[in-house]
């Protein structure tokens, strides 16, 4: 290559790592794919477009016609996923010429951000479980059990602000950690497997929380139902623009934040966190580099679960303010959706922060397309899904788009803790 | 059969593992295919058992030209394989093993066992290959598996024999056994192809030798050659077979090993009331077939197996059951015997390799974080140091052949101010010139006055190395010899006096 000028050298590298296998490319063209087949899923299940297709032979001007229908469609909805998601640009530029309706316009990006905050959190905690190879499967009752411990603290005693958000945290920290303790302990002195042990906690925890909510001293006064007290406004994340704003991201953002930088710090700098890594890349040799296995099976399920637990609290203190009977259990659960974004963001932080925002986008984009063309919320759902897989499997994208055999990085599933 | 191949060339992406490889391989005749580890040995043979396909070049057999999609097309056309790695089903029956894929059926697809145990008496006796056909697989030693393997070739009516590194598991004996296999199957007009980088063997078998380097054909040699010729044929330079060791003064006792007993994972003694010495400026080296309690005993001494009784002293300091970590930082090198699976972290940069067992320490951390400016510049010093051919320190192990993985073990553990070392099958699987310069850095460590244990089920490395050679066979020390003993004599301890009986 040496007789090709420095220019077009660069040029040239840039295009073989934009055409060749590795981690950032396929995880782009995954998403792509996604939406492609999105796409088909809306061709297939709107009748506009079927009708329009049906069609086709009919006239000259037919295939174009269905063809137009099809952009329309699939196009409408795209656009409703990003401007419900993320902004929109003829609200934009309106507050941006009269400097009126900003909190219209923020709203999109405030909701994703919201949703993705404490997800942020607890999928680090599980990636860095699968960076270690245990699969922490347990995140959501963690979360809900750091929920319900930052709720019971925030709601039960008064105390000033700066002492009272404080211990909140806290205590969702150590409710979580508690909850990740059990499994963490068994796996170490019995070898119980962690992926049962968690599965089965869940229930035990969603059954507490239950009862922890149908009981006097945190049920909220004068209900039957499945409620439990507010917390005390000195208790709260409060929303980043004021409660007149109606923005509802919070101060949680940078509860999440810090946890990214201390999870990129962690596993990326410190010694603790190295021993992490080496006993999920070689248990064996971990082991013969005097590790003990005992030891870091305790620790990372400690800080996985406080982690979760935390994500749980700052869902409380900064959202919901109180817990009730589906705290975090609605959906699929914050904690497992977990797994799927930790995977997408191949276990590193500064991935799973991005997954996370992905993630948050099209499940606030989702509805705000179900809304305005009432192509079902859950298209959101198989995009997310279709991404995960395609990720999951670089060979097919490879084969998809014919990229050059690269840095060949099968996503890394920490699969040792299956065995 | 007379096999020819013709100019074969096989790439992997920009690596050219054959190119334009030619040898021909005559009835009767064993032809040894001598080459260092990544010379193209085992790409050859698997393009020859049709496992891969050539990108250019021919396979010719009895003068016709043939393609062999796959290696069942290999096998009907009459080429057998013995892999290095028995492809055997442990708890069936030699004869269920040896049917297996090629069962003779009686009506109703049921197997018929009476002609297939027939037709192994048969071929067994008319090659004097001797097992029982009824035996059960596991419950045969390693010697009469690989007989097994060679009657399953047989059976299959082979005209030629690919042998892949066959004697890497052998006692001496066994080895003795298996060459008068070869030879009369030779003699029945048998080919054979003989796989392997051991000069000893090559010089005692072959009636051809050829010698391949980075893929191609660097020449071909006579039994008659010397084994220094060949190594340099093979290595492609001057190659110290055995390295120069200062004069032989042990010093006081620096390692105690007393009635020591431990369990495998199956909760059986596999080392049953071992006592050693090792002194200052000496090396031990422990021989023995694989499977004899070394493996278990290595683990115990670094406190990866508890220790059921007995003592373990280093330096006077009692280090039975300690943590691995204690016993690390209290002195011990350890080379492990599996470098891939508890030496190295394969995933991981060669620095964050060189640094496995001592992260935490300063210079390499400060208080919990990790000094990385440090951690690079310790390791292109090693690499450096330690010769290792990495094209950066940021690398992962896995991208390292199998010689440089070893010499970041081998740099590590040396450099790390260790007071003693146990290296566990320290050579295994290395070429020539990488086991020259293992066995030197072991032989300084020695000189400099330190004690060494070096675990070895390979007799060359242990005249090689040992000061002292002691044997052990069935999980005890069967005895501790003078490394002028003959090897006659250590392979009887080796097979506990009586040959051809190891256990498993």
């Amino acid at each position: 290559m040496n007789d090709i000028p420095a220019r077009r050298r660069s040029i040239l590298s840039l295009w073989m790592t934009l055409t060749s296998q590795n981690p950032v490319i396929v995880t782009i063209l995954a998403l792509v794919l996604g939406f492609v087949v999105g796409a088909f899923i809306i061709i297939f299940t709107t009748a506009t477009i079927l009708d329009a297709f049906r069609g086709f032979f009919n006239s000259w001007g037919a295939p174009g016609h269905a063809l137009k229908v099809t952009f329309d469609n699939v196009g409408a909805a795209y656009r409703d996923m990003f401007t419900g998601s993320v902004i929109d640009p003829a609200g934009f530029w309106h507050s941006l010429t009269t400097g009126k309706g900003w909190d219209n316009t923020l709203t999109p990006i405030s909701e994703t951000l919201t949703y993705a905050t404490p997800l942020v959190i607890v999928s680090i905690g599980v990636g860095i479980s699968f960076q270690t190879g245990l699969f922490n499967i347990g995140a959501n009752g963690q979360a809900v059990l750091g929920g319900v411990a930052g709720a019971v603290i925030g709601s039960m005693i008064k105390l000033p602000m700066f002492i009272h958000l404080p211990l909140t945290l806290i205590a969702g920290i150590l409710g979580g950690a508690l909850a990740g303790a059990l499994p963490g302990v068994l796996k170490a002195y019995t070898g119980a497997h962690e992926v049962i042990v968690t599965i089965m906690e869940n229930y035990v925890i969603y059954a507490f929380l239950l009862y922890v909510v149908l009981s006097t001293p945190y049920q909220q006064p004068g209900q039957a139902n499945d409620i439990g007290r507010t917390i005390h406004a000195s208790a709260q994340l409060p929303p980043l623009f004021g409660v007149a704003s109606g923005l509802r991201v919070s101060y949680g953002i940078f509860v999440a934040a810090g946890v990214v930088a201390f999870a990129w710090w962690f596993l990326e700098r410190s010694s603790l966190g190295f021993d992490f890594r080496v006993t999920g890349a070689s248990p064996s040799a971990a082991r013969a580099s005097g590790i003990s296995p005992r030891a870091v099976i305790i620790l990372v399920f400690l800080i996985s679960g406080g982690l979760a637990g935390l994500a749980g609290v700052v869902q409380v203190a900064s959202t919901t303010h109180y817990v009730d009977g589906t705290f975090l259990i609605g959906d699929a659960g914050i904690g497992f959706t977990a797994i799927t974004v930790a995977l997408l963001g191949r276990n590193k932080p500064i991935g799973i922060l991005w997954a996370s925002l992905l993630f948050g986008a099209l499940g606030v984009g989702g509805r705000a397309m179900q809304a305005a063309t009432g192509i079902p919320f859950d298209l959101a759902t198989v995009i997310q899904s279709v991404v995960v897989l395609f990720v999951a499997t670089p060979v097919l994208v490879k084969e998809i788009f014919r990229l050059r055999a690269g840095r060949t990085q099968a996503l890394q599933l920490g699969t040792q803790g299956w065995g | 059969m007379r096999l020819e191949l013709r100019g074969i060339t096989k790439r992997f992406g920009s690596l050219t593992a054959n190119d334009d490889i030619s040898i021909t391989v005559e009835p009767g005749q064993i032809h040894s295919l001598l080459g260092e580890n990544g010379a193209g040995k085992s790409t050859l043979m698997n393009v020859l058992f049709g496992l891969l396909h050539p990108d250019e070049g021919e396979i010719i057999i009895d003068g016709v030209v043939t393609k062999f999609a796959d290696s069942g097309e290999a096998v009907r056309r009459g080429i057998g394989m013995v892999h290095q790695h028995f492809m055997l089903v442990p708890v069936f029956s030699v004869t269920e093993n040896v049917v297996l894929g090629f069962e003779p059926t009686k009506s109703l697809n049921r197997i018929d066992y009476k002609k297939a145990t027939d037709d192994i008496r048969r071929v067994s006796k008319e090659f004097n290959l001797e097992v029982d056909p009824d035996a059960i697989v596991e419950n045969l030693s390693v010697g009469i598996q690989q007989r097994v393997e060679i009657l399953k070739a047989l059976s299959h009516d082979a005209e030629l024999l690919i042998l892949d590194e066959p004697t890497a598991v052998l006692t001496p004996q066994e080895i003795d056994a298996l060459m008068a296999i070869m030879r009369s199957l030779a003699a029945s007009g048998k080919s054979i192809l003989f796989i392997t980088h051991k000069l000893k063997e090559v010089r005692a078998i072959a009636d051809v030798i050829t010698v391949i380097r980075h893929g191609k054909v660097v020449g071909t040699a006579d039994p008659t050659a010397s084994e220094s010729d060949l190594a340099s044929l093979m290595v492609g330079r001057e190659v110290e077979l055995t390295v120069q060791k200062d004069a032989y003064a042990p010093g006081e006792s620096v390692f105690e090993i007393r009635d020591l007993v431990v369990r495998d994972d199956r909760g059986l003694v596999v080392v049953n009331g071992v006592s050693l010495d090792v002194y200052a400026g000496e090396i031990l080296a422990l021989a023995g077939v694989q499977g004899n309690g070394q493996t278990e005993l290595v683990e115990a001494i670094a406190g990866m197996r508890p220790v059921e009784s007995g003592t373990i002293t280093m330096n006077g300091r009692d280090i039975t059951n300690e943590s691995p970590r204690k016993i690390l930082d209290a002195g011990l090198g350890h080379i492990p015997e599996d470098r891939q699976r508890d030496g190295l972290v394969l995933t991981m940069s060669l620095a964050d390799n060189l640094v496995l067992n001592t992260p935490r320490r300063p210079p390499f951390a400060n208080h919990g974080t990790r000094n990385l400016g440090v951690v690079a510049s310790h390791a292109e010093q090693l690499v450096k140091d330690f010769d290792i051919r990495a094209t950066s320190v940021k690398e992962p192990a896995s991208s390292l052949s199998g010689g440089n993985q070893q010499k970041v073990i081998v740099a590590r553990e040396l450099s790390r101010n260790i007071d003693f070392l146990v290296a566990s099958q320290p050579t295994r699987g290395l070429d020539v010139g990488s086991i020259e310069y293992v066995h030197r850095q072991i032989v300084n460590h020695r000189n400099r006055g330190n004690g060494s244990l070096v675990v070895s089920s390979e007799l060359d490395e242990v005249y090689a190395l040992g000061d002292r050679i002691a044997v052990m066979y069935a999980g005890k020390i069967s005895g501790i010899v003078d490394p002028s003993t003959s090897r006659e004599d250590i392979g009887l301890l080796m097979a506990g006096t009586t040959a051809g009986t190891s256990s498993e």
